[in-house]
């Protein structure tokens, strides 16, 4: 099997408060023969774009530019940290007054923005670069019968002339991908729904009541389990969630799980396992 | 000598300096759990914390390991940096080790060797060989500072003053010695008070001896005839040779000393060796009341940081512990600006001026806020770079200081909103989007927009095509989650997306900047996807945030308390 190599974006979130979704991604990429180039990036610019466009558009690009000067394409599992990088990718190519000004400030330090870096968010690698073929040769436990809920996640399929995600009106990547390990992704309303997580420690009364609306919603539509493939989605509906039951709701106890930890169950990776649902 | 009495005031005041900084560890206010305890109880915890440490023979182990390889080894600066190291080594080692050998010469060098004396090899080697080291190394940091062309990386007054007053006292002690080993006078005195003569004749082989051997600049130079010079080397073997070795083994001095041998009569003259000799005694006094004052505490409090970090996160502390910690930790910081290079946000500082986005800037203000000497401007500015921060903790992990740096921005982060600095998310809460209109009209009336940051190069509401074929349809309300979330969204939303657009294509962004709508927007981009016109909804919500953080940040309705 040939192996690929990308140049690993976690970003900042993920190692902190989320190392299960860093250490089962790398288990997953590991098995499937591909390599991560770990070189330090910054922050993709996604929470900064609520205070100021060029800050979060020079971010985005100066990781772009890194992955450059190392001709390797970015793999990121966050889906906030894909769609910035994505927007930073568009707003180069169409805006010259911006790209002047970044251009010249990543000048600097020696670094140029090119057009031609390959971004690549955890599912669109597996779905298109690594296929869903290889992906099939891996699964060793099947997860036959257990009805999952994917959770599409905004920031990487919208804009969608932006992020070239998929359909964003209609997507498939993420059941294609889920439908791999056996399991049986359903169809649910609210499924390319906000998680929350954006308004968390902003509005946390309206944070809450968008994160429960879909955990509703994919429990009332016969999922047994949710799936995502964002850092900032995972901590809002397991980690916030976990914080703030509702007690007595009947999809309060919906397990919620990153796509990676899915796949390394179905891969039968050892540490990997999912009690009491497989 | 009265100088002894500037060094015993210099330490009396280095002492009591010094239990006033570890004084201030337990009373600091740092994150909630300073409001829970109070200094007294924080001192009990910390004794109680130290005493587990050193009871626990696991824990003792950890704290030797620590020890070795942190405190005294500065591995963690190695891994950083091996130019780096090299200079902190010859810094730190350097100044410690001519402290005990030079500086206490009486109290610890003469015990340990009977044979001591200042001009004897090997002390007078060690002595110079020592001060070379950090004065390469202060070079080496001069430079650095100097040439460091990264704009994260900042020089503070108080990194000057270190590595100045270290430079100086170097230089001037390289300066006495070196007009010592050309001073006639001082030889005159020394053949008084060791050969006990004043006889000219007596002593003339000696001084022949003197100036060819050990460089003393006489006037007139004496006489070099073979007999004469053995005698003296007779005499000097009698009298000198115990307590001299030749001074070309003073490698910093001696150097120095032969490029001023040419000037000796008229720095005589000057009484220069009596100058310097204050300069050199005084300078390291003022170095000793410093120490407690200056960066040069990171001598006490950085060794103390690698081990409490070495011991475990702030967060398997006791509660009553953590203000404590974070107060050690704004000791600890020696400002080398690590934290800032490896920080996942220090890009934006090219965008947004604001220094404390930037770690080792921050920890200033950090610091500032704790002392309480802030004012709302200062603290707004803190807010401003604290809420950027992505909590990624890396500076944590990078810190050579051993400051769980992570915890300290979340303590900071908490203690702002207490004090009335919020993010903009906090602050635009503070009126309603028409009262925020009003200021905004006044504040453009006022300045004409010459006080504000220059415009973005990317710029959507401000032009009409952005909006012209928006036909007010209500589709982007109609995907809206959070209208769809919101029991009365004219109540708690202000307006709906739809009518964010219409005040656009009004061109009254001022109207709608403040909106509940435009804040609560969760950028999901439903709207944007949907709109049958094309209309970039979600990005022209996300400007006009943009747009209110442009004119609002420093203004001082956003910058006093709330």
């Amino acid at each position: 099997m040939a192996r690929s190599r990308y140049h690993y974006f976690p970003g900042c979130k993920l190692t902190p408060f989320l190392p299960e979704y860093d250490r089962s991604t790398r288990a997953v990429l590991a098995a499937l023969a591909v390599d991560l180039d770990d070189t330090e990036l910054n922050c993709c610019g996604y929470p900064v774009r609520h205070n100021d466009f060029t800050a979060a558009m020079l971010c985005g690009t100066r990781v772009l530019a890194m992955a450059a000067r190392k001709g390797l394409p970015l793999l990121t599992p966050c889906k906030c940290c894909y769609g910035n990088l994505k927007q930073a990718d568009y707003w180069m190519r169409h805006n010259p007054a911006l790209r002047h000004q970044i251009n010249t400030m990543l000048g600097n330090e020696g670094l140029n923005w090119r057009e031609d870096v390959v971004v690549r968010h955890l599912l669109t690698a597996l779905d298109e670069d690594i296929g869903r073929d290889r992906l099939a040769a891996r699964v060793r436990r099947p997860l036959m019968g257990l009805k999952v809920a994917a959770h599409y996640g905004c920031h990487a399929l919208r804009p969608g002339d932006v992020t070239q995600f998929d359909n964003p009106l209609a997507p498939t990547i993420f059941e294609r991908v889920v439908a791999v390990t056996g399991a049986q992704p359903v169809e649910w309303p609210l499924r390319l729904d906000c998680c929350g997580q954006p308004l968390w420690e902003k509005n946390n009364p309206l944070a809450l009541a968008l994160m429960r609306r879909k955990l509703a919603d994919a429990h009332e539509s016969g999922a047994q389990m949710m799936i995502t493939a964002c850092t900032y989605c995972q901590l809002q509906l397991d980690g916030v969630h976990r914080e703030h039951p509702a007690p007595g709701e009947a999809w309060d106890d919906l397990p919620v799980v990153l796509v990676s930890q899915l796949l390394a169950v179905a891969f039968g990776l050892p540490g990997f396992e999912m009690e009491g649902v497989v | 000598m009265r100088l002894t009495y500037f060094a015993y005031l210099a330490a009396a005041i280095c002492l009591a300096g010094t239990l006033y900084r570890l004084g201030r560890w337990c009373v600091l206010p740092l994150g909630t759990e300073s409001r829970q305890s109070t200094p007294a109880r924080r001192l009990a915890s910390a004794v109680r914390a130290v005493a587990v440490a050193l009871l626990d023979p696991r824990r003792l182990w950890i704290i030797l390991h620590a020890l070795v390889l942190d405190v005294i080894g500065q591995i963690h600066i190695l891994r950083q940096s091996p130019l780096r190291w090299a200079m902190h080594m010859a810094i730190c080692y350097g100044t410690l080790l001519l402290l005990l050998l030079h500086t206490f010469d009486e109290q610890v060098t003469a015990r340990l060797f009977s044979d001591y004396a200042s001009t004897l090899n090997p002390f007078m080697f060690l002595r110079n060989l020592l001060g070379l080291l950090v004065a390469a190394g202060v070079i080496v940091a001069l430079v650095r500072r100097r040439g460091d062309r990264v704009p994260q990386r900042m020089t503070r007054r108080a990194d000057r003053l270190l590595l100045i007053l270290l430079a100086a006292i170097i230089a001037s002690g390289a300066a006495l010695e070196a007009t010592q080993i050309i001073s006639p006078t001082l030889f005159d005195q020394m053949v008084v008070d060791y050969m006990g003569s004043g006889d000219p004749e007596e002593i003339a082989p000696l001084k022949a001896y003197w100036a060819a051997r050990f460089d003393v600049a006489f006037m007139p130079p004496p006489a070099t005839d073979p007999a004469l010079l053995e005698q003296g080397g007779q005499l000097h073997a009698d009298y000198c040779a115990a307590c001299h070795s030749r001074p070309a083994s003073a490698v910093l001095a001696y150097p120095l000393a032969l490029a001023i041998k040419p000037l000796a009569a008229p720095l005589a003259r000057i009484e220069l060796e009596t100058g310097l000799w204050y300069a050199h005694y005084l300078l390291s006094c003022l170095a000793l009341t410093l120490l407690p004052f200056s960066k040069l505490f990171h001598l006490l409090a950085t060794p103390i940081s690698l081990i409490v970090r070495a011991l475990g996160p702030a967060q398997s502390d006791r509660l009553s512990n953590r203000p404590t910690r974070r107060a050690l930790g704004l000791d600890a910081c020696t400002h080398c600006g690590i934290c800032s290079r490896h920080c996942s946000v220090a890009p934006i500082f090219q965008v947004i001026p604001n220094r404390e986005i930037l770690p080792s800037e921050k920890l200033a203000g950090a610091a500032r806020l704790a002392n309480g000497r802030t004012t709302p401007r200062m603290a707004a500015g803190l807010a401003e770079g604290s809420f950027i921060c992505t909590a990624c903790g890396r500076c944590t992990r990078w810190c050579p200081s051993g400051i769980d740096l992570q915890d300290l921005w979340a303590a900071s982060k908490t203690d702002l909103i207490q004090a009335g600095h919020p993010d903009p998310h906090g602050w635009i809460r503070r009126h309603t989007a028409p009262h925020w209109a009003e200021i905004l009209v006044a504040r453009g009336r006022e300045a004409q927009g010459a006080q504000l940051p220059p415009r973005p190069a990317v710029c959507l509401t401000d032009n009409p095509d952005t909006f012209w074929a928006c036909v007010q349809c209500s589709t982007c309300t109609n995907v809206c989650p959070v209208v769809a979330v919101s029991p009365d969204p004219q109540r708690e939303l202000e307006m709906t997306p739809q009518q964010v657009m219409n005040l656009m294509r009004l061109q009254l962004k001022e109207a709608a900047m403040g909106a509940r709508m435009v804040w609560d927007c969760v950028t999901c981009y439903k709207c944007q996807e949907h709109c049958p016109q094309g209309v970039r909804v979600a990005d022209v919500l996300y400007e006009l945030r943009n747009e209110a953080c442009r004119r609002l940040t420093s203004d001082e309705e956003t910058i006093k308390p709330s």
